[in-house]
């Protein structure tokens, strides 16, 4: 910024450009704000952001074998895998001592679970080598066949070395069913051994389910609602909220109650005489179980982005569209129905993404057959604590949502969604 | 209103379900009969109407809101239901018959143009619904678009387009299936002045050279006085007068006729004497005044007198000729001049009223007043109306 006007910069009275002086003027006002919302951003920082990263960064991480087994890498560094021949005898007392100093700091549980991941067998290969390399002697190589003949493979090696580098892929490919195989190749898993991308799948069409079934639900609540005389639409407005100061987990097992084998429907139905007593409907700890209760408590979430956007319909459309000539249903679905995309965008995105994160109903309800990829998460997070494959999970489903985020917005425009 | 004004429209309830002979009316474009409608099942919205509609004819609805005159327009296109009476169009009952097949073009008041739908495509829809060609709709969007002065904005959405464009294209919107009858609910009312005075003409000229018969509402009684062949005065879901822009604004039926139509002087008072074409009023300041009887009942009953502004005279002094023309002669005192352009708006105190309003040209031979003048101001018996009190 210099002074010179023949510049052609616009300058204030007294020669300041006015670019300068107007961003002199806002910025006490600027500096206020951030203040007041600093709270907020330390708090998001602190509780939304690291976490994230945090997730996300284990998901590629792998310390256990450079850390662990330094020496050892070290010293794989000169072998060829493709060479057919094990390591020389350098190798192996590199090992050992790298085990001996992992078993005495008590490391070594962590780096037996990692490398068994990628290969059933090595948990017991680690532990009785490590054992035994305390009081292990020269030369390393027979002591350690002795202790465990995974030593005498090459896969293994080839594991170690493989596994070598700070970050691995190899939570990301167990988390669509696939594998690295020993030469390096990726490769599907056994069949048998499939489940994830089985449950990627079945999380995503049930997801659909559901948001079609909340839209189909919920087109009509949401009319009532944004054109009732307002006495009325008021009543129905908190009959639709009422879920949200209900217990999630209360409406969920509300559910079971209602819906189990000796549950309200079943007797009613058996009463009634509709179904046999012996024959009664199956209609919980299932697919059905999990899309009844979910289109449920999603609901609100649909009728609420349709509401908003249905509100901004003047009835006049409609009344035009008929004064026109246009029979009621032709009305509606040309005038009235595309001027309802947005809000059924809106909710279907929001539905469909809440449903596939959901966790605790499909949890209570599904049953083996009703359960969502979630559940495979908390499962991986609580029991199993393979938190790199939680994790690549987790972040398969953040960029999934992310994406259908992107393309929500370039199709609709995300400011168009309210809620209410 | 009292009882002794007989307002046209008003029924007596026990008279409301005799029906009119309706066959030989049948040549009526359109008639309302005994249309009574009621929202809440306590009170009655519009409570006896009755209009029978000419084709061709520009009929406007005027009146305050809340008044029922929405209320009946809303009932002859079909999204409300009269409560009683019948409503009928080409000597055809279409009470029951829903808006689609009505065949009624009708303009809104937030012009409802379709948001998602270009201007070319909202004229489209109607004749689309009809099952027209490709080509009849084309031809007949751009001869619609041409008539209201749009032929290049096609291809613009709503949005895109002016307030007075929106006007215009839901103009041609209703017109554009060539409905016999269009119906306008305050079109008007989101204009700008300008904008609005020009579009008058505009609805004017299209309804002269297509020759439609159209039902307006508005509350805006220039915008009505302006552009009607007949208008039905509106209060109270009755219409308190229904006749020609002039003989409304010269000859008011009753008190709020006068009110609403124009600007208005009022002084009230009781009849004293009745003497044929004239009668006698003593007002409440002990003046009297003589007025011509337009709906009073005999000596003794209260009424309120209304008097046109532009039609009281100042007279230069006593011996004025023109005084002698004016039956009511009376000294006032002038309390505020406003310059308005075109001519000076003088509030006085005349007769113990002091919100009395005098207009006089602002044109040579006309004194300048000022604020505390004592001054002498005439009228003439028959532009002072007694009407109901």
């Amino acid at each position: 910024m210099s002074e010179s006007t023949s510049s052609g910069v616009l300058t204030t009275a007294d020669g300041v450009p006015l670019k300068v002086s107007l961003r002199r003027a806002v910025r006490r006002s600027r500096f206020k704000a951030l203040l007041l919302v600093a709270p907020l951003l330390l708090f998001l920082g602190i509780a939304f952001v690291m976490p994230i990263f945090d997730m996300l960064s284990r998901s590629v991480a792998n310390p256990e074998v450079p850390t662990h087994l330094s020496r050892t890498v070290a010293a794989l560094e000169d072998w060829d895998s493709q060479s057919g021949e094990l390591p020389d005898e350098s190798t192996y007392a590199a090992l050992a001592t790298d085990l001996a100093e992992g078993h005495e700091n008590r490391a070594i549980g962590r780096l037996s679970s990692r490398l068994n991941y990628e290969q059933s067998g090595m948990r017991s290969a680690i532990m009785r080598s490590g054992m035994a390399s305390r009081t292990m002697e020269p030369p390393y190589k027979e002591g350690l066949l002795e202790a465990h003949e995974a030593w005498g493979q090459l896969e293994t090696w080839r594991l170690i070395k493989r596994e070598s580098s700070p970050y691995t892929m190899s939570y990301y490919l167990a988390a669509v069913d696939m594998k690295l195989s020993p030469e390096g190749a990726i490769v599907d898993v056994a069949d048998n051994q499939k489940i994830y991308q089985a449950l990627f799948w079945r999380t995503f069409w049930m997801s659909g389910v559901i948001t079609l079934l909340t839209l189909v639900l919920g087109f009509p609540i949401a009319y009532l609602l944004a054109n009732l005389p307002l006495r009325k639409s008021n009543l129905l407005m908190i009959l639709v909220l009422l879920p949200f100061w209900t217990s999630l987990l209360v409406r969920t097992t509300t559910w079971i109650a209602i819906l189990q084998s000796q549950g309200v429907l079943n007797d009613m139905m058996v009463a009634l005489g509709v179904i046999a007593d012996d024959a009664r409907w199956q209609m919980i700890h299932n697919k059905l179980g999990t899309i009844i209760a979910m289109t449920h408590i999603l609901l609100p979430f649909m009728i609420l982005p349709l509401y908003s956007v249905m509100k901004t319909i003047p009835s006049s459309y409609m009344h035009a569209a008929r004064s026109l000539g246009g029979k009621p249903f032709l009305s509606f679905r040309r005038v009235y129905f595309p001027l309802t995309i947005p809000g059924i965008a809106a909710g279907g995105i929001l539905v469909f993404i809440l449903s596939i994160g959901y966790y605790i109903t499909p949890a209570l309800v599904g049953g083996q057959s009703g359960r969502f990829i979630t559940n495979y998460i908390a499962y991986h997070m609580q029991t199993s604590l393979n938190w790199g494959l939680a994790a690549a999970i987790a972040s398969i489903l953040l960029f999934v949502v992310i994406i259908f985020y992107l393309v929500f917005n370039r199709l609709i425009g995300v400011d168009k969604v309210k809620l209410g | 209103m009292t009882d002794n004004s007989a307002p046209i429209g008003e029924v007596d309830p026990e008279l409301a379900d005799v029906e009119r002979p309706t066959n030989e009316q049948d040549d009526c474009f359109a008639r309302f009969v005994n249309v009574q409608k009621s929202y809440d099942g306590v009170e009655l919205v519009v409570k006896a109407f009755n209009l029978d509609i000419n084709k061709g004819e520009f009929i406007t609805l005027l009146g305050p809101s809340g008044s029922g005159k929405t209320t009946c327009l809303m009932m002859m296109a079909g999204f409300e239901t009269p409560t009683h009476g019948k409503i009928l169009l080409k000597g055809q009952p279409i009470n029951d018959l829903p808006p689609h097949k009505r065949g009624i073009g009708m303009v809104f008041q937030n012009y409802a143009l379709f948001p998602h739908m270009t201007v070319a495509e909202n004229l489209a829809f109607p004749l689309e619904v009809r099952h027209f060609t490709k080509e009849q709709i084309k031809d007949n969007v751009e001869r619609a678009l041409s008539m209201v002065r749009l032929e290049d904005f096609g291809d613009r959405r709503p949005a895109q387009l002016s307030g007075g464009q929106q006007q215009r294209v839901a103009l041609a919107r209703a017109l554009v299936f060539e409905p016999e009858l269009v119906l306008m609910d305050e079109p008007l009312g989101a204009l700008d002045k300008n904008l609005r005075e020009e579009m008058q003409y505009e609805i004017k000229r299209i309804h002269a050279s297509l020759g439609v018969t159209m039902i307006y509402v508005t509350h805006d009684q220039s915008e009505a006085l302006t552009m009607s062949d007949r208008i039905a005065v509106f209060n109270d879901g009755v219409v308190q007068q229904l006749a020609d822009p002039q003989t409304l604004y010269e000859s008011p039926a009753n008190a709020f006729v006068a009110y609403f139509i124009g600007e208005n002087n009022r002084l009230v008072g009781d009849v004293i004497e009745r003497l044929g074409e004239q009668c006698k009023v003593r007002l409440d300041g002990g003046d009297t005044v003589l007025a011509k009887p337009v709906a009073v009942g005999g000596i003794g009953s209260r009424t309120t007198l209304s008097l046109r502004p532009e039609r009281v005279t100042v007279l230069h002094g006593a011996s004025d000729p023109r005084g002698d023309a004016l039956d009511n002669r009376f000294s006032a005192k002038v309390q505020e001049v406003i310059y308005l352009g075109d001519h000076l708006r003088t509030r006085i105190a005349v007769c113990g009223n002091e919100e009395f309003i005098i207009k006089t040209p602002n044109a040579e031979g006309h004194y300048a007043l000022r604020p505390g003048q004592e001054i002498e101001v005439g009228w003439a018996s028959g532009d002072c109306h007694a009407l109901d009190a």
